[in-house]
C-alpha cells in the first residue's frame, strides 16, 4: 500500500508539472511596458513553487515508501520528539525566502500604483454599468467635460451624465469600446454607475475594479498594435459573463486623428478600426 | 493501569427519553453527532450544486429535461439560465464554508473528542453547546429556503409585497452574490437584477444566526479546554487536535462578530434604507437612486467597508475550516507511523503564528479592490509570512513519518493525503499574495483552484481522516476498510485531476463566476481543460456514494471495535467504544504522559497510553521537542 500510494504521488506530481512544462497553455502574449517585470516576477515564483510542490511530494512519497510496515514483530519505530537545529534551520530558510519573494512582489506593484500617471498621459475616463462598458474621450481641447449622476439617462443614450451646457464637454465623445495610443502612457479613471465592476485585459496583465462612488486611477503604457478582449472580473450580476469590450491600441497618427471626431464620427470610426484589427492569435 | 480518581465537577444524569438523549441532547457527544450529520446533508446538496455547475459550463445550451423538471423557470427547457448558474455558486460556496467546514470539524469532532481527550465529563456549558448546534441548524433551514423563494414564482411574490428588496421568484436557486456577498450589488434589493431580493434577504440573515451560533460554540471550547482538564492534563501534554480545536475557536470568537456586525448593516440597507455600503448618486436598471420608491435615496456609504469587514472574517475563516483538519492529520500520523509527533512544540507554536498572522492578511482578497496601494504593500508581505508556519508544520509532518512504521489505514490514507493537498493547494498562496502578480491572478481559475485545494478538499480529506479513524470509538464499529480505501484512491487523485487544470485556466486568465466561456476568444484554447474537468468532477463526485454508503452500512454492520482497535494513547482509547453518558464512567483519568509515547525504547508495548502509570518514558514529563 505504501509504494502504491508512492507511486501515485509521484505520478500525480510529474503530470501536473507536466500540464505547466507543456506550454501548450499560458499567458496570452503581454503588449505592457511593466509586463516582462511581471512576467518574470511570475516566472520566479512559480519556479520556487513547483521546486516547494514537487520536493515535498517527493518526500512525502519516499516517507511513505521506506518506511512502510513491514510486519517485522518487535521492529519499533525511531523514538525522537523532533529536533531545535531543525525546526530553526528550516523555519529560518523558509522565512527568508518566502518573505525575499514578497518584497520582491512590490516592485511592479510600487511603479504603477505609487505614483500618479507622468505628465503626457492619454487620458480616457471609463464608466461600466450592468453589463456595458462606457469609454468617455476629452477630444481636441483634452479637457473632459462635467459629468453629474442626475443627468445620466440610459434611455437618451447619455450613458455617463455629461453635462451638454458645459462648453468642454461638447467636442467629447462616449463609445462602448476603448482606443487607446500605442508607446504613450495611459491614464484610465475608472468609476462605476451600478455595482463594482473590474476591467480585465489579460494582455495587458492589468486588473482594477471599478467601485461605485469613488473614481480610481489607473495607468499602464500598452507596446503592441491591435484589439483586444476586455472582460468584466468582478461578479456584476446576471449577465457578467458577457459585460465584454475591446480595446484598441492605435499608432499616434490613428488616435489623434479619432481623437478630433465628433462623437457620431467617432462612433463609425470606432467600428470601422474594430472591422480593421484583429484579434491576436495568442 | 491504575487511575488516580477524582470527583467530575460536571454533572448531569443520563436522560432516559428518546427527545433528550437523540434530539435536544446536552450530551456533547450526541451534538458533535449532529453537527457531523447536519455537515453530510450539506455537502450532499453543496456537492450536486457543483456537479450543475460542471455540466453547464462544459455543455452550454445542452438541454437536460430533467433540470426542466425540477426547476421550472431557472432551466427553461432544461438549459440553465446565467443567473441560475450564478446563484449555484453563490449557494454552492456559502453552503461548503458555512455548513461544511465550520460544522463538522469543530462543532461535529471537536465537540466529540475535546473533552474526551482532555478528560472531562462533559463540556463547560452543555446547555449552551444544544443552543448553539440548534442555532446552527436553523441558519441552514433559513439558506434552504432560499432555494424555494426564489425558485417559485407564486412563493416569491407572496413577499413582494414587503417592499422592494422582498420579492424572490427570480428563477433562480437562490441570491446572486457569490459566497463573499459583496455590496452594493448585495445591498441593492430587487432593482440590482435576479437573485437579489427575498434570497439575498435570507441568505443575509441565514449568516448572521450560523454566527452567533458559531460565538456560542467558541465560548464553549475555549472555557472547557481552559478549565477543565483532568489532574495530569499540562497545556503541553494535550493531543494537537485539542490545540487546534482551542485556536481555531479562539479565531471565531474573534471573527464571527465582525461578520455578524457587517451582515447586520448589510440586512438594514436592504430593507430600512440605510446607507452603510451604498454610496450616493448610484443609477441602476435606469433609475437615479432618490427618484423612484423602487429605488430610494442612498448617500454617504462605502462598497469598500463591506469588503474590509467580510474579509477580517473571511480569512481567519479559512483557518477555522482548517485548523482541525491540521490536527487530525497530526493526530493520525502519530497513531500510524507509531512514532511521536515530530515537533510537538513546533507545531503549538506554528498553529498559534497561523492563528495570529491570519487576523492581519485579510487585504490579499482587496489588492485590486481600490484600497490603499501602501496597505496592499503591507498585507502582501504579511500574507507571504504566514506560509512560514504554514511549512514548518509541513515539515514536521514529513519528520513524523520519517523513521516509523507506517500502518496504511484508510484514515491514515486519507491524513497522507491531507498533507500532499496542503502542500498544492497552499503554496499558491506565494504566487496570489503578491500584489503585483495579483493583477493578472486576482478573481480567475487559479483563485479556484487555490482555494479549493487548500479549504475545501485538504479541509475534507482532514475530515474524511478523522471520521475513518474515530468512527469506531464513535459507533463501536468500524468503517468498511475496503470500501473505505477504493473511496480514498477515486477521490485522491479525482480532485487532483479537478483542480490542478484550473490553474492553468486561470493563468490563460479564465475569470471565476462566468455562467459561460463561450463569448471570449482567448479562452476557446481552454475547451479540452473545462471538459477534463466536468468529467473528472463527475466520477470524483459519484465516488462520495461509496462513502455515504459506507457511514451507513458500517453503523449496523460494520465489524466490531473494542475500546482501543488502532493501539492508540490518548485518552479517547481509554473508555469504551461508545463511550458512556459522562464519557469516563464516573472516573476521571489521571494523566502522566504526553500525548504521542510511541516506540518507548523498553516499554513494553510499541505506545504508551497516556494513563500509564507504571511505564517509564525516558524523556519524563511528556512536553519534550526541545530534547531528541
Ligand atoms: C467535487 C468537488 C467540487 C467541485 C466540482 C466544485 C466546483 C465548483 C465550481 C464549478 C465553482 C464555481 C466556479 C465559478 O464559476 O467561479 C465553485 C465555487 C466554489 N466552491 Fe466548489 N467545488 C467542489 C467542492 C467544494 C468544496 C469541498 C468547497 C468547500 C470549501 C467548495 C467551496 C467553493 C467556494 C467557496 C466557491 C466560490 C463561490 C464563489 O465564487 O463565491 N467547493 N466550486
Ligand atoms: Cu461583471
Ligand atoms: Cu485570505
Amino acid at each position: 500500500m505504501g509504494r502504491v500510494l508512492a507511486v501515485i504521488i509521484w505520478i500525480i506530481t510529474l503530470l501536473s508539472v507536466l500540464l505547466f512544462v507543456s506550454g501548450k497553455w499560458w499567458f496570452p502574449t503581454a503588449i505592457s511596458d511593466h509586463a516582462p517585470a511581471l512576467d518574470r516576477q511570475f516566472m520566479i515564483t512559480i519556479l520556487v513553487v513547483g521546486i516547494s510542490f514537487t520536493a515535498a511530494q517527493i518526500g512525502l512519497g519516499w516517507m511513505v515508501w521506506k518506511y512502510r510496515d513491514t510486519g517485522k514483530s518487535g521492529d519499533r519505530a525511531v523514538y525522537t520528539h523532533g529536533s531545535n537545529r531543525l525546526e530553526v534551520l528550516w523555519t529560518v530558510i523558509t522565512a527568508f525566502v518566502f518573505i525575499a519573494l514578497g518584497v520582491m512582489g512590490q516592485s511592479v506593484w510600487a511603479s504603477l500604483r505609487l505614483h500618479d500617471a507622468p505628465a503626457g498621459s492619454y487620458s480616457v475616463s471609463v464608466v461600466a454599468q450592468q453589463f456595458q462598458w462606457n469609454f468617455h474621450y476629452a477630444g481636441r481641447d483634452n479637457k473632459f467635460g462635467r459629468t453629474d449622476p442626475q443627468l445620466i439617462d440610459d434611455s437618451a443614450l447619455n450613458f455617463v451624465g455629461l453635462d451638454s451646457s458645459d462648453p468642454s464637454a461638447a467636442d467629447d465623445a462616449v463609445t462602448a469600446a476603448l482606443a487607446i495610443p500605442v508607446n504613450r502612457p495611459v491614464e484610465l479613471r475608472l468609476r462605476a454607475k451600478d455595482v463594482i465592476h473590474n476591467f480585465w485585459v489579460p494582455q495587458l496583465r492589468f486588473k482594477q475594479d471599478l467601485v461605485p462612488g469613488m473614481e480610481i486611477k489607473v495607468h499602464f503604457t500598452a507596446n503592441k498594435v491591435g484589439k483586444y478582449e476586455l472582460a468584466c472580473a468582478e461578479l456584476c450580476g446576471q449577465l457578467h459573463f458577457k459585460m465584454k469590450s475591446y480595446m484598441l491600441v492605435l499608432p499616434e497618427e490613428e488616435i489623434q486623428a479619432l481623437q478630433v471626431l465628433p462623437q457620431e464620427q467617432f462612433q463609425a470610426k470606432m467600428v470601422e478600426l474594430l472591422a480593421k484589427y484583429p484579434l491576436p492569435t495568442n | 493501569m491504575s487511575v488516580e480518581h477524582h470527583e467530575g465537577v460536571h454533572r448531569h444524569p443520563a436522560p432516559t427519553s428518546f427527545i433528550r438523549k437523540y434530539i435536544f441532547s446536552v450530551d456533547h457527544k450526541v451534538i458533535g453527532i449532529q453537527y457531523i450529520l447536519l455537515a453530510l446533508a450539506a455537502v450532499l446538496v453543496g456537492m450536486f450544486m457543483s456537479l450543475l455547475m460542471r455540466l453547464n459550463l462544459s455543455w452550454p445550451g445542452t438541454s437536460w429535461p430533467i433540470l426542466e423538471t425540477l426547476f421550472p423557470t431557472g432551466a427553461p427547457g432544461g438549459v440553465m439560465t446565467p443567473e441560475f448558474y450564478l446563484s449555484l455558486v453563490t449557494m454552492h460556496g456559502t453552503i461548503m464554508v458555512f455548513f461544511v467546514l465550520t460544522t463538522a470539524p469543530q462543532g461535529g469532532f471537536g465537540n466529540y473528542f475535546l473533552p474526551i481527550q482532555i478528560g472531562a465529563e462533559d463540556m463547560a456549558f452543555p446547555v449552551l453547546n444544544m443552543l448553539s448546534f440548534w442555532v446552527t441548524l436553523a441558519g441552514f433551514i433559513v439558506i434552504l429556503l432560499a432555494i424555494f423563494v426564489e425558485g417559485n414564482q407564486a412563493l416569491g411574490e407572496t413577499f413582494a409585497g414587503l417592499g422592494p428588496s422582498f420579492a424572490g421568484g427570480s428563477g433562480t436557486v437562490g441570491p446572486i452574490g457569490g459566497w463573499t456577498g459583496y455590496a452594493p450589488l448585495s445591498a441593492l434589493g430587487k432593482i440590482a437584477g435576479p437573485g437579489q431580493g427575498a434570497g439575498m434577504n435570507l441568505w443575509v440573515i441565514s449568516i448572521a444566526i450560523f454566527c452567533v451560533g458559531s460565538l456560542l460554540g467558541a465560548l464553549n471550547f475555549i472555557t472547557t479546554l481552559l478549565n477543565m482538564r483532568t489532574k495530569g492534563m499540562t497545556l503541553m501534554r494535550m493531543p494537537l487536535t485539542c490545540w487546534a480545536w482551542f485556536t481555531t475557536a479562539v479565531l471565531a470568537l474573534l471573527s464571527f462578530p465582525v461578520l455578524l456586525g457587517g451582515g447586520i448593516l448589510l440586512l438594514l440597507d436592504r430593507i430600512a434604507n440605510t446607507s452603510f455600503f451604498i454610496p450616493s448618486g448610484l443609477y441602476v436598471s435606469g433609475l437615479l437612486s432618490g427618484t423612484n420608491p423602487n429605488f430610494p435615496l442612498h448617500t454617504g456609504g462605502s462598497p469598500i467597508l463591506w469588503q474590509h469587514l467580510f474579509w477580517f472574517f473571511g480569512h481567519p475563516e479559512v483557518y477555522i475550516a482548517i485548523l482541525p483538519g491540521m490536527g487530525a492529520t497530526s493526530h493520525i500520523l502519530a497513531t500510524f507511523a507509531r512514532k511521536p509527533v515530530f515537533g510537538y512544540r513546533a507545531m503549538v507554536f506554528a498553529i498559534f503564528a497561523i492563528g495570529l498572522l491570519g487576523f492581519f492578511v485579510w487585504g490579499h482578497h482587496m489588492f485590486i479592490s481600490g484600497m490603499s496601494p501602501y496597505s496592499a504593500i503591507a498585507f502582501s508581505v504579511l500574507t507571504l509570512s504566514i506560509g512560514v508556519p504554514s511549512a514548518v508544520k509541513t515539515f514536521n509532518w514529513l519528520g513524523t513519518l520519517w523513521g516509523g512504521r507506517i500502518r496504511f489505514t484508510t484514515a491514515m490514507l486519507f491524513a497522507l493525503g491531507f498533507v500532499s493537498l496542503f502542500v498544492a493547494g497552499g503554496i499558491t498562496g506565494l504566487i496570489l499574495g503578491q500584489s503585483s502578480l495579483d493583477l493578472p491572478m486576482h478573481d480567475t481559475y487559479i483563485v479556484t483552484a487555490h482555494f479549493h485545494l487548500v479549504m475545501g478538499v485538504a479541509s475534507i480529506f482532514g475530515m474524511f481522516a478523522a471520521l475513518y479513524f474515530w468512527f469506531p470509538k464513535m459507533f463501536g464499529r468500524f468503517m468498511s476498510e475496503s470500501i473505505g480505501k477504493i473511496h480514498f484512491w477515486l477521490t485522491f487523485i479525482g480532485v487532483y485531476a479537478i483542480f490542478v487544470p484550473m490553474h492553468i485556466m486561470g493563468i490563460v486568465g479564465m475569470p471565476r463566476r462566468f455562467s459561460s466561456f463561450q463569448e471570449y476568444d482567448f479562452l476557446r484554447s481552454l475547451d479540452p481543460l473545462v471538459m477534463l474537468v466536468t468529467v473528472a468532477a463527475v466520477i470524483t463526485i459519484g465516488a462520495q456514494l461509496l462513502f455515504y454508503f459506507n457511514v451507513v452500512w458500517s453503523i449496523f454492520k460494520g465489524k466490531k471495535a473494542d475500546d482501543n482497535p488502532w493501539e492508540a494513547t490518548t485518552l479517547e482509547w481509554i473508555t469504551p467504544s461508545p463511550p458512556p453518558h459522562d464519557n469516563f464512567a464516573g472516573v476521571l483519568p489521571t494523566v502522566y504522559h504526553g500525548p504521542y509515547e510511541y516506540a518507548v525504547p523498553g516499554a513494553p508495548r510499541d505506545y504508551v497510553m497516556q494513563t500509564d502509570l507504571d511505564t517509564e518514558v525516558p524523556s519524563g514529563n511528556g512536553h519534550n521537542g526541545h530534547k531528541h
